[in-house]
């Protein structure tokens, strides 16, 4: 078990730059989930710490050590690719025995350490099958396995959930993290599902364009995103334009031409200056009333409701104020608003987060 | 007609086309070749009809057909592990070669553009007495006098490895390509050196494809009469080269074709073979 470190590192391709100045401290037995879309440079950090790519510039210290000159099969880090990539050729057994027979674990040792390495995810009795035999959830945890099996200073998971069935993909999710939280192995997880970082991460990073956007706790970037490019990462949000004005204590307050003045508690508007801002807010922190309900502390505005996107439990609605289209995400209390009613859209000021705006 | 019966119809009017060619071209000629080998050639020159067994006996009997049948499965041989040690490594090569695999693959198939013939007689240029590589000794002095390299069992070879050594790269190219290359870098990430990971993962998995190209290249380098008819000497036959002489020069017919159903019947054992191990699917990969 070690802490990764990424130190301005910089990975260029000709004349695309994939990765811009990345620094990054994973600690010791952390489970950080890199997040971004795809080329965003995630794959690219991952690749890098595994050895699979050399940075262009800058250094990765894995447990303190400079590794940029060490070859990957002297790393020892765990890597599950998305695909699996399990050696057809072999069977389960063998497959996960593969990475002992290069490390003085002597014979008599390794069916026993393959047998625990298969019961800790729940598979002890497939070793003599091959991997076609297998479902792909089943070649997921086989693949999980054999990069377990060596104990790793560190594992890498490379999109390990995508090729996956949704209700499979939660179900491995559930899996993956226990048997992470069990052999406690420092874990650098990639993914561009935002859920799935949500669900597992100590630490999330989210990536766009090359760049690192946050690193926080899942409620962390969820709650005060640093960008509006998070916030629209990590779930629907509403983006409402605003500038600050004088107020009152414990607050930052804000002008905004669609909801009037809204005061920000001062821990979520750091970084927010003075003059242009924006204020995110979750779909789900907006709430449709029918017109003329109580709205005391609340912040509210007349709406109409342009489209409605059913989900059994939730309903989506794309609501107008005036020139904007805003999003609500609310649970459904009796029956949903109709396409075109006429609503109250409200909401809580501390719920809002502000940005400095351009 | 029935929906069932209409569909089952369809496969058999697609194929019609080219089954009537394969039966009128391949099935009907080859019978006849059956039916001529059992009948007689006299003195005369006039052939006999009949259902004599005297062919075959010469042909199965005869020292010097044996001899000549295990020479070319020998040249056969010879030429398919050649073509399969400079292939493997250029099929290799392009797999990994990424966005240039299309230009490299063209490559690979611009000698087909040429005439087989002619890219074979090209060697003359290059060995013979008068040629480029004699020229060259010449002219810097190592040989005062030109030499003759053409026309022995090495220059047959030779010329079979140039002209069998596309299909050996197309089949290896094709199942490397195939092969995920994660699985070398899951290898690698699990303590194997480029090389063992090569040897434990790429390899095995490329087996059929070397296999399959090792097939395409034994059967038509020994089925060849022209590399030894334009590159060999008097002593470098090879078994259609006997086959060739019964039929045209001699006008055996009977006999040569007694000879050429031997040669067939050793071949298709080959593939025989080769289709119970592997079977023919990768063999078609390959092709296509």
């Amino acid at each position: 078990m070690s802490s990764v470190t990424l130190k301005n590192i910089v990975k260029r391709f000709g004349n695309f730059t994939a990765v811009h100045q990345a620094n990054l401290e994973i600690p010791e037995g952390a489970f950080v989930t890199l997040l971004g879309p795809s080329g965003c440079g995630k794959t690219t950090n991952l690749r890098m710490i595994a050895g699979l790519l050399d940075p262009t510039e800058g250094e990765i210290l894995i447990g303190g050590k400079r590794v940029n000159d060490i070859p990957i099969h002297k790393r020892n880090l765990g890597i599950v690719f998305q695909n699996y990539a399990l050696f057809p050729h072999k069977t389960v057994a063998e497959n996960v025995a593969f990475g002992l027979k290069y490390r003085d674990v002597p014979k008599s040792e390794i069916a026993g350490r393959v047998q625990a390495a298969l019961e800790l995810v729940q598979l002890p009795q497939v070793g003599d099958r091959y991997p076609k035999a297998l479902s792909g959830g089943q070649q997921q945890r086989i693949a999980l396995a054999r990069a377990i099996v060596i104990e790793p200073d560190v594992l890498l998971l490379d999109e390990p959930l995508s090729a996956l069935d949704a209700n499979l993909r939660e179900d491995m999710r559930v899996e993956l993290k226990r048997i992470q939280d069990k052999i406690g192995v420092t874990t650098v997880f990639v993914t561009h599902d935002q859920s799935e970082a949500l669900a597992m991460s100590d630490k999330i990073v989210v990536m766009s364009a090359g760049r690192i956007e946050q690193v926080g706790t899942p409620e962390e970037v969820y709650n005060t995103p640093a960008s509006e490019f998070v916030a629209n990462f990590l779930g629907a949000s509403n983006i409402i334009e605003a500038r600050s004005a004088t107020g009152e204590a414990g607050g930052v307050t804000f002008d905004t031409p669609a909801f009037g003045r809204v005061t920000v508690p001062a821990a979520r508007a750091a970084g927010v200056a003075g003059g242009p801002a924006k204020l995110v807010l979750r779909a789900e922190k907006l709430t449709l009333l029918e017109p003329g309900s109580d709205t005391a502390g609340l912040i509210a505005a007349p709406a109409q409701v342009e489209t409605v996107d059913y989900q059994g439990q939730t309903v989506r609605y794309f609501i107008r104020l005036g020139d904007r289209q805003l999003q609500a995400i609310n649970l459904i209390d009796e029956r949903p608003f109709p396409q075109g009613a006429t609503v109250t859209a409200a909401f809580r000021a501390k719920d809002c987060a502000a940005l400095p705006g351009t | 007609m029935s929906v069932e019966a209409r569909e089952k119809r369809q496969p058999w009017i697609l194929l019609s086309p080219a089954l009537t060619a394969v039966i009128l071209l391949l099935f009907v000629p080859l019978l006849f070749i059956v039916v001529y080998s059992f009948w007689l050639r006299t003195a005369t020159g006039a052939d006999v009809a009949g259902f004599h067994l005297d062919n075959w006996q010469e042909a199965l009997t005869d020292r010097f057909y044996r001899d000549i049948l295990l020479g070319t499965l020998r040249i056969a041989a010879i030429t398919t592990l050649v073509c399969a040690l400079m292939g493997y490594p250029a099929a290799y090569f392009i797999a990994r070669s990424g966005g240039n695999k299309a230009i490299l693959l063209l490559l690979l198939m611009l000698p087909f553009w040429i005439s087989y013939i002619i890219r074979t007689m090209s060697w003359i240029n290059i060995l013979g007495v008068s040629g480029a590589l004699n020229s060259f000794l010449l002219w810097t002095g190592v040989i005062s006098e030109p030499v003759q390299m053409l026309y022995n069992q090495t220059t047959v070879i030779l010329g079979l490895v140039h002209f069998l050594l596309p299909f050996m790269v197309l089949n290896v190219f094709v199942s490397l390509d195939g092969i995920d290359t994660n699985l070398e870098d899951a290898a690698n990430s699990l303590g194997a050196t480029r090389w063992q990971s090569f040897v434990q993962v790429t390899l095995p998995l490329s087996l059929p494809g070397l296999a399959a190209g090792g097939l395409l290249c034994f059967v038509l380098a020994a089925g060849t009469y022209i590399t030894p008819l334009v590159l060999g000497g008097p002593r470098d036959a090879m078994f259609a080269n006997l086959v060739f002489e019964a039929i045209i020069t001699q006008l055996n017919w009977p006999l040569g074709s007694a000879l050429s159903l031997m040669l067939l019947a050793v071949l298709g054992l080959l593939v025989a073979i080769y289709n119970r191990y592997l079977g023919m699917a990768q063999l078609m990969k390959g092709l296509g």
